[in-house]
């Protein structure tokens, strides 16, 4: 039986020739919600057998999104779409390297296009823990017990993001899409350091709740 | 110098960044001196590293929830043509492990490209030496520091924010004592004069976005020499 995605007007859509209008794509397709499996699949259906038109689908759904994510950032359209390219192929080359049990598809997107965003509009080095250095202090048993919950929960946490108080969602917002770090914030903002970093501490309280696996 | 353990005997560090700089270095708004300290105070720190990865997940969601802004068919195109049929990038090659007395976390090390016996030194006053950490622009600009046992530094305060993250020894000042893995961070409100653990020399990765200004009694004598 051909998996729910392959019959995607998405799909389709996409991989005609050039006619028609290639639109932005509907957030609300039922099989492009992150957190189900469908994301997911595409993803694996890439790394094991360079499935083009899975690919494709991952393109339709997050290329509009990463290019969104990039204009709010300061860049124009042209160079948006430029590090959108970017963005896609690294997701292509690098399927294998996506584990379903760690992340879910969006955050491993995000972590892409972010790290995008700093090397081509920054033109700055962004560096990161190496999981296998020597160096690493493990986390201890009662951190790994609120190891953050893996896709399942991606569609609780949009949730509660959404039960959050506005000024926190903008605050949020505004952290992640205007490469401003929380001083700026709020020195553009007119509100004290005092308050944004307190609306953060809550925000990011309230959402690491909903992340904790449940025993 | 004193005792560097690295790895898993390590308790968790006890003075860290606030969720603000963590989420900055999440969202990527962090410069790169920024990104180095906080990202190397997480490889010593689970507790920060779990609230980084937390961060992340909420960015996976703020990008799933964003406005999508239509995409032109030459960019599809362009990608479609830039995949070709290749398969991914095979894994990276076996890179050789670095011995498990190393000091700096990777994210320096890989910086620097060599561990602290590589590091060149610059004597900036008896028992205190600096070494430059290169940065490309950013607000924050980094230096290791290497003081003596039981050196004092002078009493200053700063323009700006100074984060200190220890990577071997101890030093203590009026707010507290600080060890492998401690990141102090101290604001233009706050005027200290931390002092080196007597059982060892201290070894810090300092990002400071402003100059620092000497308050105490000797400041006239160590500004001649002192260059922050
Ligand atoms: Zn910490």
């Amino acid at each position: 039986m051909p998996p729910m995605w392959r019959m995607s007007w998405l799909v389709g859509g996409l991989l005609m020739p050039l006619n028609g209008a290639m639109s932005d794509i509907d957030a609300s397709t039922p099989q492009a919600v992150d957190g189900d499996l469908p994301l997911s699949r595409l993803v694996q259906a890439v790394a094991e057998s360079r499935d083009r038109s899975a690919f494709a689908s991952l393109f339709a759904y997050f290329a509009p999104r990463i290019k969104a994510y990039l204009m709010r950032g300061g860049a124009d359209a042209a160079t948006a779409e430029e590090i959108v390219q970017e963005v896609m192929i690294a997701i292509w080359r690098r399927a294998e390297t996506f584990d379903a049990a760690q992340a879910t598809v969006s955050t491993w997107v995000f972590t892409i296009a972010r790290n995008k965003r700093i090397d081509l509009l920054r033109r700055e080095r962004r560096a990161e823990v190496d999981p296998d250095d020597p160096a690493l202090v493990p986390a201890p048993e009662e951190l790994a017990d609120v190891r953050i919950a893996a896709g399942q929960d991606a569609g609780r946490l949009q949730a509660a993001m959404r039960g959050l108080p506005e000024e926190q969602h903008e605050l949020l917002r505004m952290a992640y899409f205007d490469d401003k770090p929380h001083s700026a914030i709020a020195e553009a903002s007119g509100l004290p350091l005092g308050t944004v970093k307190s609306r953060i501490r809550l925000a990011l309280a309230r959402l690491r709740k909903e992340m904790k696996v449940e025993h | 110098m004193g005792k560097t353990v690295s790895g898993s005997d390590m308790p968790c560090p006890s003075h860290h960044p606030d969720e603000g700089l963590v989420m900055d270095y999440a969202t990527g708004a962090a410069c790169e001196a920024g990104s180095l300290i906080l990202a190397s105070h997480m490889t010593l720190c689970p507790r920060c590293r779990s609230l980084a990865e937390a961060c992340d997940v909420v960015g996976g969601s703020l990008l799933a929830e964003i406005e999508p802004e239509p995409v032109s068919k030459r960019c599809l195109l362009a990608v479609l043509a830039g995949i070709g049929d290749r398969r991914g990038a095979a894994s990276d090659p076996a890179r050789p492990r670095p011995p498990a007395d190393i000091v700096l976390p990777a994210p320096l090390r890989n910086h620097l490209g060599t561990d602290l016996n590589g590091v060149a030194w610059r004597r900036v006053m008896p028992g205190i030496e600096e070494a430059h950490v290169p940065t490309c622009g950013g607000r924050f600009k980094g230096r290791l520091m290497r003081i003596a046992a039981g050196v004092a530094v002078p009493r200053h305060t700063h323009d700006g924010v100074e984060m200190t993250l220890v990577l071997a020894g101890g030093f203590s000042d009026e707010h507290g004592r600080y060890y492998r893995g401690d990141l102090s961070v101290s604001g233009p409100e706050i005027d200290h004069a931390p002092v080196v653990d007597a059982d060892g020399e201290c070894v810090c990765f300092v990002a400071t976005d402003g100059p620092m200004k000497l308050t105490g009694p000797v400041a006239r004598l160590f500004s001649r020499f002192i260059r922050f």
